[in-house]
């Protein structure tokens, strides 16, 4: 769900893809992020959108668009189709949360993910003042909001640690679309955050995955 | 696929017109994938908007099982005799005639003028009958890329065909990948299902079972397998819908009379059903039938690759638009995302469009706002 304004996210997503490179855009909106990876980047981009009038943009934009869920269209895809699959402003309106950021890595080399940060000082001071938070980057009312997740930088990189997901790299935004150096989780309102398989976590993944009861060293009688 | 019936398909909104059909002759040999040998064969075409002059802004209209070249337009001897796709086709319309010189024609083997198990041999004097060769979808290129020649068409700015014309649009881009700008493969499907053929077997053998099929040489004993072809239809028909659609339509609504605790016709949906298979078995030619739902089944253009949808399709040059429908079950978006799957396993370009629409399997036929401004589009990326 690319929203129109303030894309700031856009740029810093732009200089992380290398020239040539294949993307997926979950959510692509109008195609705009992947026009630009497309004309600055010569990237071979695939955007999913499941809205019609979004589609149909994104099909005007000259943009590969498929028109699925896009849950749905990343189970489609084989290992490593992609170098990068891009979730821009998307994560906090996904249910299956887990399952769509192991499927991005699957799919795809590394995966770039932007999303409000909801424990941006003015978010806090909005409940702190007993209000939900409306900003640049959370437009929303709480009555009208996709968003259904509400985290932090903080809670990501939690969530990613305990998926085995390596963070290569964050950059945080205030509402100008201007970096953010410190504090980041106080005074950021938009992170971006380039991420990976982490090579040791995935290996420990992949034999319990062969190996269900572990090697049975507990079993043994003492 | 049953008539589509739109709000302006009526001859007095018609916009493409009174047409006429005609009749292309070549006499050159054509080599058939069975190994049999036209020596010589007619396409009954009918074409619509003006060829330019670089001779590229020609779009080919692939039909489906029962379908022919009278893709649009009304025949000038019977005003109420529509084309099969006309919502799709006119000025303004996304195959807009005032841009695009739109083909359509009757494939090998059909019953519409073109060379079939219904038109005389020239060799017997009689008709072909059951000596008419099994054709494929490749066949059909074949001939397609003859007809395209007479007109001087290097390339097709599109192919465009919904279910089995959905897999010609297909075959061209792996059979002709240089003449093919844009292929719309559209409530397709890469190949048939057990399920698909299964029903295209019962439909098969109502045919070959009824007592007037003599063999397939029915034509000489001046009998028609109605029966049989009534059959195929009434079944074929009900895979064409959607179960909702059919719940909307007809419902259990019954007609007077019945609760007669007999077997006349009772159900609305009985008396649609009967009478749909009536119409077509009083039109159509059963050995056609036959042969389309055999083109149907032996469609697969991934078996040379060892069921590798993917290598099959990297020889394609063109821009792919597929499209499914939600409640079509005959070929319901899934097979059309082994498709789109396989292009972008490839880097291929590919636009792909989930329609929601009530209509089954004949939805590729209905004029829905969102379907059809997608085509638009993407011809739009093609050029003219």
């Amino acid at each position: 769900m690319n929203t129109q304004h303030n894309r700031g996210d856009f740029n810093v997503i732009a200089s992380w893809i290398k020239p040539g490179e294949r993307v997926l855009d979950l959510g692509c909106g109008d195609g705009a992020l992947l026009r630009r990876l497309i004309d600055e980047r010569g990237a071979r981009g695939y955007g999913i959108e499941l809205e019609n009038a979004a589609m149909l943009c994104a099909l005007e934009n000259g943009i590969n668009v498929i028109q699925t869920d896009l849950e749905q269209g990343l189970a489609g895809f084989g290992d490593g189709t992609f170098d990068h699959v891009v979730l821009s402003r998307t994560l906090q309106t996904v249910l299956h949360t887990e399952n769509v950021l192991k499927e991005m890595l699957r799919v795809g080399t590394e995966a770039v993910v932007s999303f409000p940060n909801f424990a941006y000082w003015k978010n806090r001071l909005a409940v702190m003042n007993g209000r939900m938070p409306v900003s640049e980057d959370l437009p929303f009312e709480w009555f009208n909001t996709p968003n259904l997740r509400f985290f932090t930088l903080l809670d990501f990189e939690s969530v990613c640690e305990h998926l085995g997901i390596a963070i290569r790299e964050r950059q945080v935004l205030d509402e100008a679309g201007s970096l953010v150096d410190e504090e980041a989780n106080f005074l950021g309102s938009l992170a971006v955050y380039r991420i990976g398989r982490d090579w040791l976590i995935s290996r420990f993944d992949q034999f319990l995955h062969f190996h269900p009861q572990g090697l049975g060293f507990f079993d043994l009688p003492l | 696929m049953s008539s589509p019936v739109g709000a302006d398909d009526t001859p007095l909104n018609n916009n493409v017109g009174a047409v006429a059909s005609k009749r292309v002759q070549f006499s050159a040999p054509l080599q058939l994938q069975s190994g049999a040998i036209l020596p010589a064969f007619d396409l009954a075409v009918e074409t619509y908007g003006t060829l330019n002059a670089a001779k590229s802004n020609a779009i080919l209209v692939c039909h489906a099982l029962s379908g022919h070249q009278h893709v649009a337009g009304f025949r000038a001897d019977n005003a109420n005799d529509i084309g099969w796709w006309d919502n799709i086709v006119g000025a303004g319309r996304p195959l807009d005639t005032d841009k695009y010189f739109i083909v359509g024609l009757n494939n090998l083997g059909g019953c519409h003028g073109s060379s079939g198990p219904s038109s005389i041999n020239a060799a017997s004097g009689k008709p072909w009958g059951a000596d008419f060769p099994v054709v494929t979808v490749s066949d059909w290129v074949a001939a397609q890329a003859r007809l395209a020649d007479t007109f001087g068409i290097d390339a097709w700015a599109a192919v465009i065909g919904g279910s089995l014309g959905g897999m010609q649009a297909l075959q061209w881009t792996l059979d002709f990948p240089q003449r093919v700008r844009g292929a719309l493969v559209i409530a397709a499907a890469p190949k048939l299902s057990a399920e698909n053929i299964a029903f295209n077997d019962v439909a098969r053998q109502a045919i070959l079972t009824d007592p007037d099929f003599h063999g397939g040489h029915y034509y000489a004993h001046n009998v028609v397998p109605l029966r049989g072809l009534r059959l195929a239809r009434m079944l074929g028909h009900i895979t064409y819908l959607s179960d909702d659609q059919m719940a909307e339509k007809f419902g259990r609504r019954t007609r007077a009379g019945a609760g007669s605790y007999g077997f006349d016709v009772e159900f609305e949906v009985e008396s649609y059903l009967r009478h749909q298979g009536d119409k077509f078995a009083g039109v159509f030619d059963a050995n056609t039938y036959l042969r389309m739902t055999k083109a149907l089944d032996y469609f697969d253009p991934a078996a040379e690759f060892d069921d590798d949808l993917a290598a099959a399709l990297a020889r394609a040059t063109a821009q792919f638009l597929i499209v499914s429908f939600t409640t079509d079950w005959r070929f319901p978006p899934a097979r059309s995302r082994e498709m789109v799957n396989a292009l972008v396993k490839n880097g291929q370009p590919v636009v792909y469009s989930e329609i929601e629409c009530a209509h089954g399997h004949d939805s590729f036929l209905m004029d829905d706002a969102h379907y059809h401004a997608v085509v638009r589009s993407f011809l739009k990326r093609v050029g003219t």
